[in-house]
């Protein structure tokens, strides 16, 4: 167990510094600078910004001042927000992000869940056939129109909710029920055939028979077996969380990670889209890491 | 030979049958087929009858803002505008086509391209075995791990932009080089508990090469998980561009998809719903049928696989 967990922690650096070394070769194979913007700037300043950021060496330095920054977690100044450390921007930027990507996945995987189980103890009753065409709904719709239809209901015709900003309360309700509804509707969907398999099982038919009662074959054990598709898809989710986040802030008008990623790219702010890459790509590894801990856990079968 | 085609047709047949028993995914099939002939002979019937296009402004300034549905620009009842305009004076139905047009052709292009990709990884892997297995799904679960989309994101923002058609290609190769991952998984797990059956030992037996024997006999008989995967995969990719698109990193104007209809019509959200109401709309009513014929789909070709 302890060898398995060393060893991927080994294995999270290489990686780590893969998609990084990817993303900085897209940006240096792409024509165009961070300079070369609607405004031409002359020659002299432009040798200078050069100088200024390191961009006057050869690749090879350049390449790895990037990947030695990365490995000491320092990712420079950015280009264009003038005077601020890439540090600095992930230092405000995360907890806005983090905020609405837990309280988005917590709700996901509560509600989701808890109907699936549901569902799956009553197949084919009203309550399942109501949650599996909420959960197609959800997976069907797409955030960036659940968001708005949302805020043109609840905030500008109803005046229930703020539409959009960071305020914390009232302002999280709106972009985390976005947020979560796709990966609620798909958790419903996998705990609900995941316990439907299970409940047809033959230890479960065994716990049956020895005369357990239904409370106690669901808690003690069908939910184990029959959530561990959920588990499994939990790593994979937060990588499509961040994608979502990166569309719920868009729409929310949020200061998060997201949105500085967006328009990093659009200024070709090259230290801070490696610094937003490189972070979230160690938490994504670290996250998935903990998964598979807790598939150890869960599951009897797994052995490391 | 003669054997297994007849062995063959009968499993379709099968499927088939299970397939009509469904209504919902019935339904989903028909809706589909609307949405798709709706989107290829669409715009040309409203060319014809009432002039418009897709990137038809029109001349008269009064003509240029938002109109509502079904509304003539005296606020009298009229047909001409089923959807409403956009500031622009734009008529939105013959836009909504035309993102119908992109996203399906976004969504079906990019799923054979993952098609592709994933089949030819997962059949190697599979059926070579071993270490070489173990290195291939080692590389799928790496990257499966890597929020990949932000590398598209990159490699859009700094490389698109030059052309319409050039972000087109770029997006079909983007997103059929992220969404082949769970493809090879299932063609390997199925070339896996194939390879060791009596025919492929009869074909490696009579002296067929390898690649031949992947070719020829283990991949077609992946086809059913293989159809039911890629009828899924297409409302998710569709779903992808129209993220990316939302952010003005995929289809670029003239040209339009659902996704950057909807970012479009987000900006006047409070005067003007319509603007997103409808490609919205149309887009999540495409995805729920697609949606439910690839869970019929499945429950028809394979009742043992059971996923999601």
């Amino acid at each position: 167990m302890l060898r398995f967990i060393v060893r991927r922690l080994l294995v999270t650096v290489p990686m780590v510094l893969v998609v990084v070394s990817l993303t900085w070769g897209l940006i240096r194979l792409a024509p165009g600078n961070f300079y070369t913007g609607e405004k031409p700037i002359p020659p002299a300043i432009v040798e200078n910004l050069k100088a200024k950021y390191g961009l006057d060496k050869p690749w090879y330095v350049q390449y790895g001042r990037m990947i030695s920054n990365t490995l000491h977690g320092d990712f420079g100044s950015s280009l264009k927000y003038q005077g601020q450390s890439v540090n600095t921007i992930l230092k405000a930027a995360l907890p806005v992000s983090a905020t609405i990507g837990l309280l988005a996945y917590l709700l996901a995987l509560t509600v989701g869940i808890v109907f699936g189980v549901l569902s799956a103890l009553r197949q084919n009753s009203t309550l399942d056939y109501t949650s599996m065409a909420f959960a197609m709904i959800g997976i069907s719709l797409p955030n960036f129109v659940l968001g708005p239809v949302l805020v043109l209901l609840l905030s500008l015709t109803w005046y229930m909710l703020p539409p959009a900003l960071w305020g914390g309360g009232r302002h999280l309700i709106l972009p985390v029920v976005t947020l979560s509804a796709l990966y609620m509707a798909y958790i419903a969907r996998l705990a609900r055939s995941g316990m439907l398999e299970v409940l047809r099982s033959n230890y479960i038919r065994t716990a049956r028979a020895k005369g357990l009662s239904e409370w106690q074959i669901i808690t003690r054990h069908a939910l184990r077996g029959g959530l561990l598709p959920v588990v499994s898809f939990s790593g994979p989710a937060l990588a499509f969380l961040i994608t979502g986040t990166v569309v719920v802030e868009r729409i929310f008008a949020l200061p998060g990670l997201g949105n500085y990623f967006i328009n990093a790219n659009l200024n070709r702010d090259e230290p801070l889209i490696i610094g937003i890459v490189a972070f979230i790509s160690i938490v994504v590894l670290i996250f998935n890491l903990l998964v598979d801990i807790a598939y150890g856990f869960i599951d009897p079968r797994v052995r490391y | 030979m003669d054997n297994e085609t007849i062995v063959g047709t009968s499993l379709w047949k099968d499927a088939w049958k299970r397939l009509r028993r469904n209504h919902l995914a019935v339904l989903g099939m028909w809706v589909v087929s609307a949405i798709v002939l709706a989107s290829i002979v669409g715009p040309p019937l409203i060319r014809h009858y009432t002039g418009f296009t897709y990137d038809y402004i029109p001349s008269d300034p009064k003509l240029i803002k938002s109109f509502p549905p079904f509304r003539a620009p005296d606020g009298s009842f009229s047909l001409q505008h089923p959807m409403g305009t956009d500031v622009a004076g734009r008529d939105i139905l013959a836009r909504v086509l035309l993102g119908g047009r992109i996203s399906l052709m976004v969504g079906i292009i990019s799923t054979i391209v993952s098609l592709i990709i994933g089949t030819a990884f997962g059949a190697t892997a599979g059926y070579a075995g071993g270490k070489i297995d173990e290195v291939m799904m080692r590389i799928v679960d790496v990257l499966y791990a890597i929020p990949y989309m932000m590398v598209v994101i990159v490699l859009l923002a700094f490389f698109g932009g030059q052309s319409a058609l050039g972000q087109l290609f770029l997006l079909f190769v983007a997103l059929g080089a992220v969404s082949w991952l769970t493809m090879a998984r299932i063609v390997r797990g199925q070339v896996i508990s194939l390879k060791n059956q009596e025919f492929v030992l009869a074909a490696r037996a009579t002296g067929v090469s390898t690649s031949k024997i992947i070719a020829r006999h283990l991949v077609p008989n992946t086809l059913g998980p293989v159809i039911v995967y890629a009828t899924l995969t297409v409302p998710s990719v569709m779903l992808l561009e129209a993220f990316l698109s939302f952010l003005g990193l995929g289809v670029q104007a003239p040209l339009a998809s659902w996704g950057s209809l909807a970012a479009d019509g987000i900006q006047n959200i409070a005067l003007f719903p319509w603007q997103l109401i409808f490609p919205g709309l149309t887009m999540a009513i495409t995805l729920f049928s697609l949606n439910f014929l690839g869970d019929g789909l499945r429950d028809a070709l394979d009742p043992q696989m059971r996923k999601g």
